[in-house]
């Protein structure tokens, strides 16, 4: 009887076993690595993108030139202000530069997909609608005229 | 003999916990999640003279006007109305052949002309024309369905193309204007 007491006081606690903690790091290893896309410049301008249920895919990314507008970031707010300012590749631009945007991402591609471009805009959902309109007049005016409203799947918030 | 009773000692594994972290790590620094979806559009070639043309040829009871002021309020033909019902009321609208007055005609040249103010939110007008789309996507489906009994997604591109032959989605943009002034 004082034997079986002894040997229990005596017993540590077993240590959990880590040996499976590489296995679920790779896991989301893995799906970080799937999931997500090279950042290919930082993001200059705030871009909560609004949300919406008829979504296409949009193609090769190649094929895609993107346009972000929306009020610069935390750090550049001192610089720039608050108010909606476009993003031109890694550059803040206005609305004069995007005829010269589209002419220079048309030339840095291969001339048989130039005419299959597709324009992604990328909008906060707070801008007004002012800005966006002049730079689909100038989108049109470069003759630029496939264009994708970039939205995150999901219902669109109204009433 | 020692040597041939000896084990090949095991790798020790301790550590791959942390090299994976460390990509893991490295991995969410430097990626995003993409973002690829979105409201495809075709924006009109600049007008030069056939915007002229295109209005007189339209009947007044084939046009479907979607007004947006600068406080994001709808005005949908004449009345005001929430962005909830714009898609029933563009079903009804194109899908009326003719029965009530005011509606349009037929799908085939039933126009949805959509104006809003400089003052307008992107947001609105994206559940604007999300609700555009989707309403023009139920018509289809259950174009599709009757026909081929299949959804739109289902069917093959030629299917496709006669569904969409039938119901055409023209949604036309005016050019802006300044309604109900800045906000």
């Amino acid at each position: 009887m004082k034997g079986k007491f002894d040997r229990k006081q005596g017993k540590k606690a077993p240590g959990i076993s880590t040996a499976s903690l590489p296995d679920i790091v790779f896991m989301l290893l893995f799906f970080f690595m799937v999931a997500t896309v090279m950042r290919d410049s930082e993001a200059l301008v705030k871009t909560n993108i609004p949300t919406a249920s008829e979504l296409t895919k949009l193609e090769k990314k190649e094929w895609v030139a993107t346009i972000n507008i929306g009020p610069p970031v935390g750090a550049y707010e001192a610089l720039k202000g608050t108010a909606p300012i476009l993003q031109l590749n890694d550059k803040f631009g206005t609305v004069e530069d995007v005829v010269v945007f589209v002419e220079n991402e048309r030339l840095q591609r291969e001339p048989r997909i130039r005419p299959y471009i597709s324009w992604a805009l990328k909008i906060d959902k707070d801008v007004k609608m002012g800005i966006v309109t002049d730079v689909k007049q100038e989108l049109r005016r470069a003759n630029a005229l496939k264009i994708t409203y970039l939205a995150a799947r999901g219902q669109g918030d109204f009433k | 003999m020692r040597n041939k009773s000896r084990e090949t000692p095991e790798v020790n594994g301790s550590s791959t916990a942390d090299i994976a972290f460390l990509l893991l790590i490295f991995f969410l620094m430097v990626t995003t999640i993409e973002t690829n979806e979105g409201i495809p559009r075709k924006l009109p070639p600049l007008p030069e003279q056939d915007k002229e043309i295109v209005e007189s040829k339209l009947h007044k009871r084939n046009v479907f006007e979607i007004r947006v002021n600068s406080s994001d309020q709808l005005l949908v033909e004449g009345e005001y109305t929430k962005v909830g019902n714009l898609r029933k009321l563009t079903k009804e609208f194109i899908l009326n052949y003719g029965r009530k007055e005011n509606l349009s005609d037929n799908p085939q040249i039933a126009v949805v002309s959509l104006k809003n103010d400089r003052g307008t939110s992107y947001l609105t007008y994206i559940n604007i024309q999300n609700e555009l789309a989707a309403a023009y996507r139920e018509i289809r489906d259950t174009e599709a369905r009757a026909k081929f009994g299949e959804v739109m997604d289902e069917l093959t591109e030629a299917q496709q193309e006669e569904i969409k032959d039938k119901f055409p989605m023209k949604v036309s943009e005016a050019e802006p204007e300044d309604i109900g002034g800045k906000k």
